[in-house]
């Protein structure tokens, strides 16, 4: 089937079956890897992806589904360099092994344009979608919430 | 891990081209609205439908809508629609109470609640609220529209009352005026599905409804412990009579979530907590709507 989507503002036409899954055609066809293959049931949060200006889990999406969509990853955040998050997020340390950072740059993203100033509960909320095994939250949380003091300082 | 067997698609622009497709492929084709729980089911192959019908271009699904005291909500409105909306805020806030618990906001902003009522797992969150609200669910089928009873919805472990060849449209509520709430009870917040769960709404004529989640092979309202209650201003006795009941209602069991036995002792905590909540909101004493109670 004719799959027609924008990715990072690039327009893509590709071909799909209806059982490929959306997660596995942009990292395959439409080369952004920042999606990651982690749990494919919804659960971790790896594979977030902005779609139409809300994060989905893209494990969940048949590709086909996305037909006419606009689609946003980690790679189309940062065609002007990194953005204020990201950069809090590395003044931060806020992640070690960077597997979860993907679907934690967006879903803060989401939040931030949202909820420009979140509190902590907040950011928790946002996030407890999103599954990180090296760092305890915090430094990701403490980052977010500077972003949040009026991108501030 | 791909999706293992083939299957056909269509998204149809239309009400009745949607239910043609479905009479296509009588009993082997799916609905897909939000897609969370059916997308894991195809991958689990735990469905292996001959076709998925996508009804998210059909017109008119996506709306909630106040009309007089009938709250209509159409079958693709997610969980982030209800928390959004400013009618649902005004006249029904119990609806975004139970939507803020569901999973996390990536799966909200994609889940249907008609999703989670006609994936009919024991946990889904809108099962115990939608009873609490006496809510009619309004399917489109070849014959024309069905109205059912949310009371005649459940019939088993992910089986509705719904056709192979009907189509939820929407669910509406009459709404009066009322407290409610939906107490849940979880492991931790975010993504976790209900190890019990409680929805319960009281009136001002001292009407009750009382619903359980997560404790039986369906969500289900309990009459006994409603009519225990009716008619009655709640005290410390009246309360007690009704937890008193919950071990003869619930019949849950032991996962890896939680044992038979803690599900059934907080139930009855949850129980107690929660008629308090609803009337204290009644009466605009109570806590906060979102405000856990466990």
């Amino acid at each position: 089937m004719d799959l027609n989507i924008t990715v990072n503002g690039e327009p893509w036409a590709l071909d799909v079956a209806p059982a490929d899954v959306l997660l596995d055609v942009l990292r395959e066809q439409a080369a952004v890897k920042s999606p990651k293959i982690g749990c494919e049931r919804g659960d971790c949060g790896s594979c977030t992806i902005i779609m139409d200006s809300r994060t989905v889990r893209s494990c969940l999406v048949l590709a086909i589904e996305a037909d006419g969509h606009e689609i946003t990853t980690v790679e189309g955040l940062s065609f002007d360099g990194l953005s204020q998050l990201q950069n809090l997020f590395l003044a931060n340390n806020s992640f070690q092994c960077g597997f979860c950072a993907p679907g934690i740059v967006l879903a803060a993203t989401e939040l931030l344009e949202r909820t420009p100033n979140p509190s902590r509960h907040d950011v928790q909320e946002a996030l407890a979608g999103n599954l990180c095994r090296c760092t305890g939250y915090e430094p990701i949380i403490e980052a977010v919430l500077a972003a949040g003091d009026g991108g501030a300082s | 891990m791909v999706i293992s067997h083939e299957f056909d698609y269509r998204r149809p622009s239309s009400l009745d081209e949607a239910i043609g497709a479905l009479a296509e492929f009588p009993g082997s084709a799916r609905i897909l609205a939000g897609g969370t729980d059916l997308v894991a089911w195809l991958r689990d192959d735990a469905v292996a439908p001959d076709l998925v019908v996508d009804i998210k271009n059909v017109p008119g699904l996506g709306d909630i809508v106040l009309d007089g005291t009938t709250l209509s909500i159409g079958s693709l409105v997610t969980f982030t629609d209800l928390i959004e909306s400013e009618v649902i805020e005004e006249h029904a806030p119990l609806l975004s109470e139970m939507a803020e618990t569901v999973a996390s906001t990536g799966i909200r902003n994609r889940a249907t609640m008609v999703g989670n009522i006609c994936s009919a797992v024991p946990s889904c969150d809108a099962g115990p609220v939608l009873l609490a609200y006496d809510t009619t669910v309004h399917l489109a089928g070849p014959g024309g529209e069905r109205l059912v009873d949310i009371n005649d919805w459940f019939i088993g472990l992910r089986e509705t009352a719904m056709t192979e060849d009907e189509v939820v449209t929407r669910v509406t509520i009459e709404l009066r005026s009322h407290g409610g709430v939906y107490v849940k009870l979880m492991r931790y917040a975010g993504e976790d599905l209900a190890q019990a769960a409680v929805g319960i709404v009281a009136y001002p004529d001292l009407d009750y409804r009382v619903a359980f989640g997560a404790v039986a092979p369906t969500p289900f309202r309990s009459t006994r412990i409603e009519n225990a209650l009716r008619g009655s201003v709640l005290d410390e006795a009246l309360v007690a009579e009704a937890v008193e009941l919950v071990d003869g209602e619930i019949s849950p069991i032991t996962d890896m979530r939680a044992s038979a036995e803690y599900r059934a002792r907080m139930t009855e905590v949850m129980l107690d907590r929660g008629l308090w909540a609803a009337v204290g909101r009644l009466s605009g004493t109570g806590p906060d709507y979102g405000e856990r109670v466990i």
